[in-house]
């Protein structure tokens, strides 16, 4: 065998061939992706099957779209039998669902707040932008109130300075000693509202008048409350729920039993009856006449839920903490406060961001829930909008619009909180 | 020593009440200047604001009215959005003056809820709606049908003593709103619809084939639907009371939005001048009230006839026949007792 002739022996390469058709281009990417098993076949087909029935029905309700018409009925009449969309509901009532019964000259105001709320948290949310506009974010919510329910500006002017009282008296009192300095940035402000405000107010206001016309918060609905609901209950609700979570955590008894008792208590009842008991029990509890806002109770309880779910998820953050990292601040000789802000919050609440925005996003949505209590948030305002003849048994249109504007939000918040998490990825995972 | 401290709270709280409850609705009315009046977040006809946020309907009149006796302006009414759940909270707190909600004049909710009830301006009663297709032109041959019902209301159960009456079987599909029951209607989810017979026709108004639906002959309950105040003021339940009677009075002795300016000058009849105030007597006097009072009411939206074609009439989509809303003297139950 070993001498037999061997006939052919190759002496040049061949030239590459291209590779078979079914492992390139778009067959390749459709072998791997859609049919790689006969369960994923199947499973593509059954998705190219429900997206196929989504257009075929869809379609010609989004195609034969109508944005002119003046009632449902001539809608149905410009479409004359077939299937449609009549947006015209949108076009006739888009600025009650975003701003309720606000009047409509001033429109611009909640439009404003809205744009400077954006300038305002931009210094919070990006690094990129200088620090100095830190300043506008903490006057920020003083401007605001001042802009959406109008009246003088000296009242919010007055309110604000409690908090410049609250600090001049801390700075003044600190060369007696560090807990006095405590004790009168508490009380010096909580006097100036008490007693100092309202001449103060007064007075500025006969001198120089700035006011713009007062708006009662029953005018207020639409996307406009539920923003304003949502957001200060999450601007709030961090900072109470980060204080909760470290008094849970907390070595004296006193104050770990409340924020337990106050962190259980709240989770422990839904939120809708939290809104029952602003709205109907403090009704009696309350003597007549008692200006309660509504919207101010409601924001005090959604802030109160909100705090004790982010107490929690803060907490979980703290759990994941190693323990020498509690260990590592000791030995450098932080005091506790110090040792909270410049080691282990920071690292608590980069775990805990995903858990953080979860709740932000659900407290968001939750504010729908106002609809029960009777004040007129999207969800409410297609109620009414519907019960006026020309609109009424329209359904589709208003919920797929009020869908469409919380999904830009909550979308938002949910690619933020992304970005934040690439941002601080620190690990090497 | 913490008892001490919160009964201390607990009587300065009674105090401050005590002391508050005193003044009347009408004089915190006019010091208020606007009139709290509570209405539903929407119902068709009845309640619900247009295009420029201006609350219209059947129920919104009669606040109108009344500010208008009361405050002189049927614009200064501060219209209070209630659901069914905090109606009747908003109103014995005083968060309200008057509730114009749709609302079941009935046994409990005057005694024990402590309202009064100023009188009924809408005789409703319960009523089903079937599809034509069906072939259904009896509520007695229902037997076995699939109804729609919006639960935690009086149509569920009268609902349930109208089938047990008549020894008939039924399955509820409970649902929440009247928009949520138009589109499980549609959908054939249930053969039957019942809620309020105006419900009914303001719903199949709006349906794309309303030729093809049939509101059954049967209504099986009584639903005086009418404004109420909280019990303890009689001076204020009357205001509201005779307002709304002038409205009804109005139409009976032909004043309209149009003749009121004339007949206001005087006429030949005493009960109009009366009214009118411009008679010698009084009347206005007797409620806390001016002599005009009476003529602005029906000057703010015209007389009960005339709400009730602008609103919710047959020449509106939801095209409700006057029925039991007619005056007496022509066949209904509106009467108003007589001014003097």
């Amino acid at each position: 065998m070993s001498n037999t002739k061997i006939s052919f022996v190759r002496t040049n390469m061949l030239p590459q061939k291209s590779p078979p058709s079914s492992q390139v281009g778009a067959v390749r990417w459709l072998r791997e992706n859609l049919f790689s098993s006969p369960l994923n076949a199947m499973l593509t087909l059954l998705g190219v099957l429900i997206v196929y029935f989504l257009i075929v029905h869809l379609g010609p309700w989004f195609k034969n779209s109508i944005w002119n018409a003046n009632s449902l009925s001539q809608c149905r009449e410009i479409l004359a039998g077939e299937s449609g969309a009549c947006w015209a509901v949108i076009k006739d009532r888009w600025h009650q669902l975003l701003f309720g019964f606000y009047p409509q000259e001033a429109y611009w105001r909640p439009v404003l707040t809205f744009v400077l709320m954006i300038v305002a948290v931009a210094p919070i949310l990006f690094a990129v932008v200088p620090r100095k506009v830190l300043w506008f974010s903490a006057v920020f919510p003083f401007l605001a109130f001042w802009l959406l329910w109008g009246g003088s500006i000296w009242y919010s002017v007055a309110a604000l300075l409690g908090f410049v009282v609250g600090f001049g008296a801390f700075v003044l009192l600190q060369r007696i000693s560090a807990l006095v300095a405590v004790i009168g940035a508490v009380l010096a402000p909580i006097f100036w509202w008490l007693f100092l405000a309202g001449p103060v107010d007064t007075l500025l206001t006969a001198i120089v008048p700035i006011r713009i016309p007062a708006i009662q918060s029953h005018d207020f609905g639409g996307f406009m409350i539920s923003i304003i609901i949502g957001v200060t209950g999450i601007v709030l609700s961090l900072p109470m729920g980060i204080l909760l979570a470290l008094g849970r955590q907390s070595d004296m008894p006193l104050v770990k039993w409340i924020c337990v008792g106050f962190i259980e208590f709240i989770r422990g009842v839904p939120l809708i009856t939290l809104l029952f008991t602003a709205s109907l029990l403090l009704n009696y509890f309350l003597p007549p006449g008692t200006n309660f806002d509504i919207v101010l109770r409601v924001i005090i309880m959604v802030t109160l839920f909100a705090a004790a779910y982010m107490a929690e998820v803060v907490r979980g953050g703290f759990a994941a903490l190693p323990r020498g990292q509690y260990e590592a601040a000791d030995a450098l000789g932080l005091d506790y406060w110090k040792s909270q802000r410049l080691i282990l919050l920071p690292q608590a609440l980069k775990i805990s961001i995903p858990g953080i925005v979860n709740t932000f996003i659900g407290l968001f949505k939750d504010t729908t829930l106002v609809v029960f209590i009777g004040i007129l948030d999207p969800i409410g305002l297609s109620n009414a909008i519907r019960a006026d003849s020309n609109w009424n048994g329209i359904v589709w249109e208003l919920y797929g619009f009020i869908a469409l504007c919380f999904f830009i939000f909550c979308f938002g918040m949910s690619r933020y909180s992304q970005y934040l998490e690439g941002k601080l990825k620190t690990d090497h995972r | 020593m913490k008892k001490t401290v919160f009964i201390g709270a607990m009587t300065a709280a009674a105090t401050l009440v005590a002391g508050a409850a005193s003044a009347t609705v009408l004089d915190e009315v006019k010091a208020r200047g606007e009139l709290n009046c509570g209405v539903s977040t929407g119902v068709n006809g009845f309640s619900a604001p247009d295009s420029a946020g201006e609350w219209q309907g059947f129920d919104v009149a009669v606040c109108r009215a009344v500010a208008a006796a009361v405050l002189g302006d049927p614009k200064k009414v501060k219209f209070v959005t209630t659901t069914g759940q905090t109606r009747f909270t908003a109103l014995a707190s005083g968060e309200i003056d008057l509730l114009a909600r749709n609302t079941t004049w009935t046994f409990s909710r005057d005694t024990d809820l402590k309202f009064t009830f100023a009188g009924v301006n809408y005789y409703d009663g319960q009523g089903f709606m079937v599809n034509k297709a069906l072939g259904v032109s009896s509520a007695k041959e229902l037997d076995g049908a699939t109804v729609c019902i919006q639960t935690g209301t009086t149509t569920e159960l009268n609902l349930a003593d109208y089938f047990k009456a008549n020894n008939m079987k039924y399955e509820p599909v409970p649902i929440e709103t009247n928009a949520e029951a138009q589109q499980q209607y549609l959908a054939g989810a249930c053969d039957v619809y019942t809620t309020d017979a105006s419900g009914l026709a303001a719903t199949r108004a709006t349906f794309a084939d309303p030729e093809n639906h049939a509101v059954l002959p049967e209504i099986i309950s009584k639903e005086p639907l009418g404004p109420l105040v909280a019990q303890g003021d009689d001076q204020w339940a009357d205001i509201v009371r005779w307002t709304l009677n002038a409205l009804v009075a109005a139409e009976e002795l032909g004043i309209t939005s149009a003749n009121i300016e004339e007949l206001s000058k005087g006429t030949s009849n005493p009960e109009i001048d009366r009214m009118l105030g411009s008679s010698e007597d009084d009347l206005g006097a007797m409620i806390g009230l001016d002599k005009q009072w009476a003529k602005r009411a029906i000057a703010a939206g015209g007389n009960y006839g005339e709400v009730f074609a602008a609103n919710i009439g047959e020449s509106t989509p939801i095209g409700l026949a006057r029925g039991l809303n007619a005056l007496w003297t022509q066949g209904g139950l509106q009467y108003s007792p007589p001014f003097r």
